[in-house]
């Protein structure tokens, strides 16, 4: 790892400082991911702003009947706090598919929210990259691309954005809340990340020197809701595919659904098109297989993630039958 | 920092992990190096009571924290490991101690998993539960067998 000038922040506004004072500096929250590409060398900051202590930690309910949660609050924390068990359960259950008890222990909402891709290329120097490398290639395209994605796509960069809690929070149209020496501003999380485009090193909206401070849910729906993931062994994998739907069934009609997909794509998937097709729709197999198709039919498949069109159609599938089940049986 | 009861101090770059500050400057050298990036679980501490891999946090973000690794850990899930073969060549086994132990006091909190039916409930720490909750710990000689009949035995 090089070395660098390290700040341990106290407060918001000495963190945000800070990184404005030293352009390239980075945030360091649980480290899990950051410590990890630093030794890797494919992180090499100059500074790094040590986040990990600011007394953003803690949910606080807000007048519109939502939650507020601080971005520092620990991962394992927040799947645990009976709020989000209650209230949004399936919060609970993608951040609990996630990494191991250790890792959650340190993870941090904002780290979580900004962790890096997991493609192997990307963490291997003596590959090409574009998106550790801007114009050097992309060695996943001609390589081992198992795990990568399928929508959104371009043709320099094919990586999966990896996070489940992420895909949760798209489902539940999650906002976030970041802080700068300019001031404030809320980011709807579905404009947070950005497709890679031709520019893959780019990943999100935020400025370098910007703080996420926290994140807003809005007010939960009573409609079942769930997260399901499929990976290569039971625990402590990443997703091939992961589904947050939560449905909402009258009269054997779909009321409302909300959908969204993970390791599928560059970021946390809202699938709207499938949510376009099953709303007003009766709640029946062929409908759900009719919106998953439609989700799915820009898929643009790798030699090694054919597989995951089908695979994703079905955990779909599989995932709102659940849940309709559940719906008649309330 | 406190390590195993003892005030510690040392001077380290900022860029020295908390296993790397625990095994080579303090002479602690209970937590093992596995991977370095976290998918182990052979370097796994106790930080404030809570289970945390040592690898992926730099030591200068854990000045004045609690640490605690195997050679403080005094619990009666370290005999349940040696009566029920937890163990083979051992490399695993200071963390899955480490684990073991804030796992169960994680169940007794009450947390769920990733193995619990309804997140709502209180659940009982089935062998399903144990597999999950254990699973940051990987086993190279695999002694999952006893590793579980170990933390079942003083679940109770
Ligand atoms: C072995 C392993 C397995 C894993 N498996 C999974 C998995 O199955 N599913 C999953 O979802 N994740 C998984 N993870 C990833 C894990 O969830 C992330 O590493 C973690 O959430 C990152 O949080 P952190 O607080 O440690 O972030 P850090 O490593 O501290 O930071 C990550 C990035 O976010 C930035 N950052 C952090 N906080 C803020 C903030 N408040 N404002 C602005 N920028 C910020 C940092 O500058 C850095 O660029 C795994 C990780 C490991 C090591
Ligand atoms: S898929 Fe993206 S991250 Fe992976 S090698 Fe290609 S450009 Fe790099
Ligand atoms: S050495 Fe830390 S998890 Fe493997
Ligand atoms: S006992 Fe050998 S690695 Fe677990």
């Amino acid at each position: 790892m090089k070395d660098f000038a390290y700040v341990a922040a106290p407060d918001v506004a000495t963190a945000v400082r800070a990184a404005a004072d030293a352009p390239g500096a980075r945030f360091l929250a649980g480290g899990t991911n950051l410590v990890d590409l630093m030794r890797q060398h494919v992180e090499r900051p100059d500074t790094v702003v040590d986040i990990s202590r600011l007394p953003l930690t803690s949910v606080e309910e807000t007048k519109s009947g939502g939650l507020r949660i601080g971005a520092l609050m620990r991962n394992s924390d927040l799947a645990a706090h009976p709020l989000v068990r209650t209230r949004y359960p399936m919060l609970t259950q993608a951040l609990l598919a996630g990494a191991s008890a250790q890792l959650r222990n340190m993870a941090t909402v904002g780290g979580n929210l900004l962790q890096r891709t997991r493609c192997p290329y990307f963490y291997d120097r003596a590959t090409p990259c574009h998106k550790r490398e801007p114009g050097t290639g992309c060695a996943a395209v001609g390589g081992f691309n198992r795990s990568h994605a399928i929508l959104g796509t371009s043709a320099s960069c094919v990586a999966t954005h990896p996070s489940d809690m992420c895909v949760a929070l798209a489902a539940l149209d999650a906002v976030v809340e970041v802080e700068d020496v300019r001031g404030t501003r809320r980011i709807p999380l579905a404009d947070l990340h950005r497709l890679p485009g031709d520019t893959p090193h780019l990943e999100t909206t935020l400025a370098p020197d910007e703080l996420i401070t926290s994140v807003e849910l809005p007010a939960p729906a009573a409609a079942p809701s769930r997260y399901r993931k499929v990976r290569d062994r039971a625990s402590f994998a990443f997703a091939l595919v992961s589904v947050a739907a939560a449905l909402e069934v009258t009269d054997g009609t779909v009321a409302a659904v909300r959908l969204a997909l993970g390791g599928v794509a560059p970021k946390p998937w809202r699938a709207v098109e499938a949510e376009r097709v099953l709303t007003g729709a009766p709640a029946t197999e062929e409908s759900f297989r009719a919106a998953a198709d439609a989700e799915l039919a820009p898929a643009v498949t790798l030699d090694g993630n054919e597989f995951k069109v089908e695979l994703a159609r079905r955990t779909i599938v599989a995932t709102l039958r659940d849940l309709a089940r559940e719906g008649s049986r309330a | 920092m406190r390590v195993n009861g003892a005030e510690t101090s040392a001077e380290l770059e900022p860029r020295v992990s908390l296993l790397d500050a625990l095994r080579e400057h303090l002479g602690v050298t209970g937590p093992k190096k596995g991977c370095d990036q976290g998918a182990c679980g052979a370097c796994t501490v106790l930080v404030d009571g809570r289970r945390v891999v040592s690898c992926l946090g730099l030591a200068v973000q854990y000045d004045g924290r609690e640490v605690t690794t195997i050679e403080g850990v005094d619990h009666p899930v370290q005999r349940a490991f040696v009566r029920n073969d937890g163990l083979q060549c051992g490399y695993c086994t200071p963390g899955q101690i480490c684990s073991a132990v804030g796992m169960l006091a994680e169940h007794a909190a009450g947390e769920p998993s990733a193995a619990t039916e309804r997140v709502t409930s209180r659940p009982t720490l089935t062998e399903a539960e144990i597999r999950e909750r254990m699973s940051g710990n990987l086993c190279r000689c695999g002694a999952y067998n006893g590793i579980v009949a170990a933390i079942a035995e003083v679940a109770g």
